[in-house]
């Protein structure tokens, strides 16, 4: 501390003298603590070859790239693949599933686990509220393979339940839930909401838990009823939870998983189905034209940083509250 | 005049009261059913499930589904890989979050800023599949076991959340004391810390598990030889990839077509509930873990 303070008032040579002793008290620390970095050494490797090897390997996205000629022996062919890519017919079509479907999941997919808090926060009895809890976590558990294959299964055309109660109830039985293009989004976004609605809502009770009752109790007194509790003392007190939680899924809303997407397509509904990471795959790995499907995938990948980017600066702007 | 709106008040908060667990019953119900169904339906004749008269109980109680995928081959070495890359990826990840996120927790480390800004960029900006992929190919580990058992063995998320856990739970007071007495990094490592930091642990490890057991994705990317597949590949060949091929054979011998699509229904209920027994089983007693991992994830994001 003193040695800042010394190097803002007087002459260089001082000033460099502090500059020195601090690399000394550095080099004195990280010899002390030299097995700390052994502790970090594999993760540095891990993330050295898994993730920036392949941020690095990104140029291939502006490079004309084969297998036999490697990165470095292909050509640059600047901007071409970006190009391609907004020129194909697909490119506005693939751009819109995307987003209409990433909209859709948050604006459905993001207010529920919030309700589902509050309504779990109000319960007393522990017991009914942790069997509710058990309960609305436990989908998270189960993988989208076998969520697909449940809804394959429970709304077939033939033999599903879902169907099967539609009819018995008078309606038509025989709605092709799973091809039909028009029931794609629905289908993907409500089994979503089946599987993460609990999960989700853990974030928000415990900050609800954190709310002081006193606070209830003086509204009570006041002649508050629970709605406008609910209303002016839980909602403000976990604003920062949601703002955080926001900005966070506005940062991927390029970024739909392509898991479940290429699970739930077939060739009926591929008109809204694809998305662009699904699309990625294809091209890259089915087509093998690496370098275009690099570009595309760039291309989501920089939307979504900047997204984030974005809405993090405006919340900080707005409300004082970012991830950083 | 108080005596109404108190009264008002009790009115509404008794509406409120009523409509809130009338919603909160509905959604147990939605999401129990399905699953609970699926349990049933795989002890059950499949005329029965298929006509839609299965509702509650099982009918024409049949082991039939079980046999069949007790006698597929395939599932068992499903589950051989799956319990290998999740064992082995569990502990490789385990033991390396745990290390990283100790000495990233560690103030008096040069450099540690640095180190958690470069991974924790990486959450938010990544290469994509297809470098990612031309990386593992170039380092000749497409078809390996190898990969399937590091491939998401080290998470940023997991080490931001090892590491504020032993920010607020190892006290320096600790350290320095350790320091003392002689007791070197490595040392106060195994013999303080790890035991401090079980929760943490018990977490980090479920998460890496649970993550193992339900991916497919990357094996199909990276996998060719089926004798490989874990567990939800294989899954997905049996609940998705089949179903299709059965619905082609269907136009030609239409009964024997519906007796087959009988049978394959049947095994895919049975197929699920083989495949998601280990999880939800252990799921209960993990469950305040998992939260807590929630929790404090929170207090850092």
């Amino acid at each position: 501390m003193d040695a800042v303070t010394k190097s803002n008032a007087k002459t260089p040579s001082a000033r460099k003298e502090a500059r020195m002793r601090k690399r000394q008290k550095t080099l004195k620390l990280m010899k002390k603590n030299w097995v700390l970095y052994l502790f970090l050494l594999p993760t540095i490797v891990y993330f050295a070859i898994f993730h920036y090897a392949p941020i690095y390997g990104l140029q291939i996205a502006f490079r004309n790239y084969r297998p036999a000629t490697g990165i470095w022996g292909s050509t640059w062919v600047g901007l071409k693949w970006f190009k391609q890519f907004f020129e194909t017919p697909r490119f506005w079509q693939i751009l819109r599933n995307t987003l209409v479907l990433s909209i859709y999941q948050l604006i459905v997919g993001f207010p529920l686990p919030i309700v589902l808090a509050i309504i779990l926060n109000d319960i007393k009895n522990m017991k009914a509220k942790k069997f509710a809890q058990t309960v609305t976590y436990m989908p998270y558990f189960i993988s989208t393979v076998v969520l697909v294959g449940m809804m394959s299964a429970f709304f077939s055309t033939n033999s599903g339940w879902v169907n099967n109660m539609l009819e018995a109830l008078g309606f038509s039985g025989d709605i092709f839930f799973m091809g039909e293009s028009k029931y794609f989004r629905h289908m993907y976004v409500w089994s979503g909401v089946w599987q993460n609605m609990g999960w989700n809502s853990i974030i928000y009770l415990a900050a609800l838990t954190g709310v002081d009752q006193e606070l209830h109790e003086a509204a009570r007194v006041d002649g508050a009823n629970k709605i406008q509790r609910v209303l002016h003392i839980d909602l403000p007190a976990i604003l920062p939870t949601i703002i955080i939680l926001l900005i966070m899924r506005c940062g991927s809303i390029m970024g739909v998983g392509y898991e479940k997407v290429y699970l739930m397509q077939n060739s009926l509904n591929v008109d809204v189905s694809e998305v662009i990471s699904t699309y990625v795959y294809k091209i890259g790995l089915e087509q093998q034209m690496y370098s275009y499907a690099s570009a595309i995938g760039l291309f989501n990948n920089v939307i979504n940083f900047i997204l984030l980017m974005a809405v993090n600066k405006i919340s900080s702007k707005v409300s004082d509250i970012s991830l950083w | 005049m108080s005596n109404i709106r108190i009264h008002n008040h009790c009115l509404s908060d008794v509406i409120y009261t009523v409509i809130t667990r009338v919603l909160l019953v509905f959604l147990v119900v939605i999401v129990l059913y399905p699953i609970y169904y699926v349990v049933v339906a795989s002890f059950s004749d499949p005329m029965y499930v298929n006509s839609g008269e299965l509702l509650l109980w099982p009918k024409g109680f049949t082991l039939l589904g079980y046999k069949r995928v007790f006698a597929n081959s395939s599932i068992w070495i499903g589950y051989a890989n799956t319990i290998l890359y999740a064992g082995a990826g569990t502990v490789i990840g385990l033991i390396a979050t745990i290390m990283a996120g100790y000495a990233l927790s560690r103030s008096d480390l040069p450099g540690r800023r640095v180190i958690s800004l470069l991974l924790i960029f990486t959450m938010y900006f990544s290469g994509g599949m297809i470098p990612t992929y031309l990386v593992v190919k170039s380092l000749g580990l497409v078809n390996s076991r190898f990969y399937m058992i590091i491939c998401s063995c080290l998470s940023c998320y997991n080490i931001i959340v090892t590491c504020s856990f032993m920010e607020s739970n190892i006290p320096r007071d600790l350290q320095d004391a350790a320091e003392i007495d002689g007791c070197g990094n490595g040392r106060f490592f195994v013999s303080i810390v790890v035991p401090l930091s079980k929760a943490v642990i018990a977490v980090i490890a479920l998460y890496i598990v649970v993550a193992y057991w339900n991916s497919y994705f990357s094996a199909m990317l990276y996998l060719t030889d089926t004798n490989k597949y874990p567990l939800q590949l294989v899954l997905r060949n049996i609940l998705l990839v089949a179903s299709s091929a059965i619905d082609s054979t269907s136009e030609t011998d239409p009964t024997a077509a519906i007796q087959l699509q009988q049978a394959a229904q049947l095994i895919k209920y049975a197929a699920i509930v083989v495949s998601t027994v280990p999880i939800i089983c252990a799921y209960p007693f993990a469950q305040k873990y998992f939260v807590k991992g929630v929790m404090i994830g929170a207090v850092k994001g």
